[in-house]
């Protein structure tokens, strides 16, 4: 039914985005731990940068990048120092761009997630002698989890939902940067509408699986509750 | 409600003004020249061109479902041909109003030299091409490679451009350094704007042609046929010789 460019499109996308979830998990926590305990005059300019993505053309995002990650961009130059080559048209130049794109999606859930907790439970934790470190691994991480498979499902949904970033500095390289959105785009500039349908159908399906998925355990969660 | 009533009316004037507008089409590539020609037009007219540029084969998709423009200056002659037999058209209205003219370009001085030796060299990081499926530079690009006996060899090195500008922006934020382009963007009054280029001999790839023709949308626009009149004088076609184009 799918072609194998189409297959090979998938397979890089679920890369992409699980490769991206990956990575958010590890800026995101210490980034919405910090804003959900900090009291410092910094917690409004920091949580409004995170939330910039959600507002931003994905053209700003893209043509910013692609300067900065040029060879002439500061970014770039950083790259090319390291003997790394430069970003743009590379599978981790993509994953650069779909972090920045997808890190309200993480660090949101989370930070709601950690308020959530509140003082009570860190305050126990510090009398019977736990350490802040202690602490967040054996009270914080398992009272937030719920927090954190919301987070996880939508970066990873949002990430594979990516078109207009990848397509500003993607290149369009088949198993490097032609990720699933950018494939159907080419589908129907090339008048090939039978297989931008199938394409497109499987994304709708899996679109509303995982966002079925949440709302359910959403309606779970508070059932239990 | 009086208010209203008298708004709705000045509204209707406003349209009734804008009556001899012109909805276009037009291929990314002939963007720069089309502009200095629409400019000329709606000096000379008075009749106002509202110019969409971007990809043909996004313009067809468009088309065929509903897109509100008149007229279609294609960068191929496959996809007018096309809307044309579907019967998208204005019959007898098609016609050739530029071939293109492929071009290898670098945004750095002195990189690319006359004869495309850069390309045997291999001495570059990307070559950036416009998508060979659905623009017919890049499938010229490819075909001429293919003369060259070195799509092989260049493959690894292609990005692909969404459309022709695109393809030139790759190379002109130097993120590419070199790049199959349409010469009417690196060129303007008969001469390279910047950096260095090898014009590919036309025996290398088939002709680019380049039609215009006139959409269903548009069989009753004055300002439609007045565009496409305007496309055939000596006045336009010397404007588009100056981008580097030839005419048929």
């Amino acid at each position: 039914m799918l072609t194998d460019s189409d297959l090979q499109a998938i397979w890089l996308t679920i890369r992409l985005a699980g490769i991206t979830t990956l990575i958010l998990f590890l800026i995101g926590t210490p980034i919405a731990w910090w804003l959900a305990r900090t009291r410092s005059w910094w917690k409004g300019p920091l949580g409004a940068v995170v939330a910039l993505p959600l507002v931003l053309p994905p053209s700003v995002l893209g043509f910013y990048l692609l300067l900065a990650m040029g060879p002439n961009g500061p970014v770039g130059q950083f790259t090319q120092s390291l003997g790394l080559g430069t970003l743009p048209f590379t599978f981790w130049g993509l994953v650069v761009a779909s972090v920045f794109y997808s890190v309200p999606f993480m660090v949101q859930p989370l930070q709601n997630a950690f308020e959530a907790i509140g003082d009570r439970p860190l305050e126990v934790a510090a009398t019977l002698r736990a350490s802040p470190l202690d602490t967040f691994f054996s009270v914080v991480l398992p009272l937030a989890r719920p927090g954190f498979i919301t987070a996880g499902i939508l970066t990873f949904a949002h990430t594979v939902g990516e078109f207009g970033v990848v397509l500003m500095i993607g290149g369009n390289i088949p198993g490097v940067t032609r990720v699933a959105s950018v494939q159907i785009y080419d589908h129907v500039e090339a008048m090939e509408y039978g297989d931008a349908h199938r394409l497109s159908a499987v994304m709708l399906a899996f679109s509303f699986a995982v966002l079925l998925t949440m709302y359910m355990r959403r309606s779970n969660l508070r059932r239990e509750a | 409600m009086q208010r209203l009533s008298a708004l709705i009316v000045s509204l209707l004037a406003a349209a009734g003004l804008h009556a001899s507008e012109v909805r276009v089409a037009v291929a990314a590539n002939f963007t720069a020249p089309m502009q200095q020609i629409a400019a000329d037009f709606e000096k000379n007219s008075g009749h106002v061109a509202k110019l969409s540029f971007g990809a043909t084969g996004k313009f067809y998709a468009q088309i065929v479902n509903g897109a509100p423009f008149e007229l279609l200056l294609a960068a191929d002659d496959t996809t007018p041909d096309k809307l044309e037999k579907e019967g998208h058209t204005v019959a007898g209205s098609r016609f050739t109003y530029a071939v293109g003219t492929l071009i290898l370009w670098s945004s750095k001085p002195d990189f690319v030299d006359g004869k495309g030796e850069v390309l045997k060299s291999g001495k570059f990081n990307k070559l950036s091409i416009a998508n060979p499926k659905t623009a017919p530079y890049g499938a010229a690009a490819v075909e001429t490679l293919k003369k060259l006996n070195l799509l092989a060899a260049v493959q690894p090195k292609f990005v692909q451009g969404e459309n022709i500008s695109q393809t030139l922006q790759f190379v002109s934020t130097g993120n590419a350094d070199l790049g199959f382009v349409a010469m009417s963007q690196v060129f303007k009054d008969g001469k390279l704007s910047s950096g260095s280029a090898w014009i590919i001999p036309g025996e290398f790839h088939e002709p680019i042609y380049q039609d215009a023709v006139i959409l269903a949308k548009g069989k009753d626009s004055a300002a439609a046929a007045a565009l496409l009149a305007y496309l055939k004088s000596d006045k336009a076609r010397a404007v588009i010789k100056s981008f580097g184009y030839d005419l048929r």
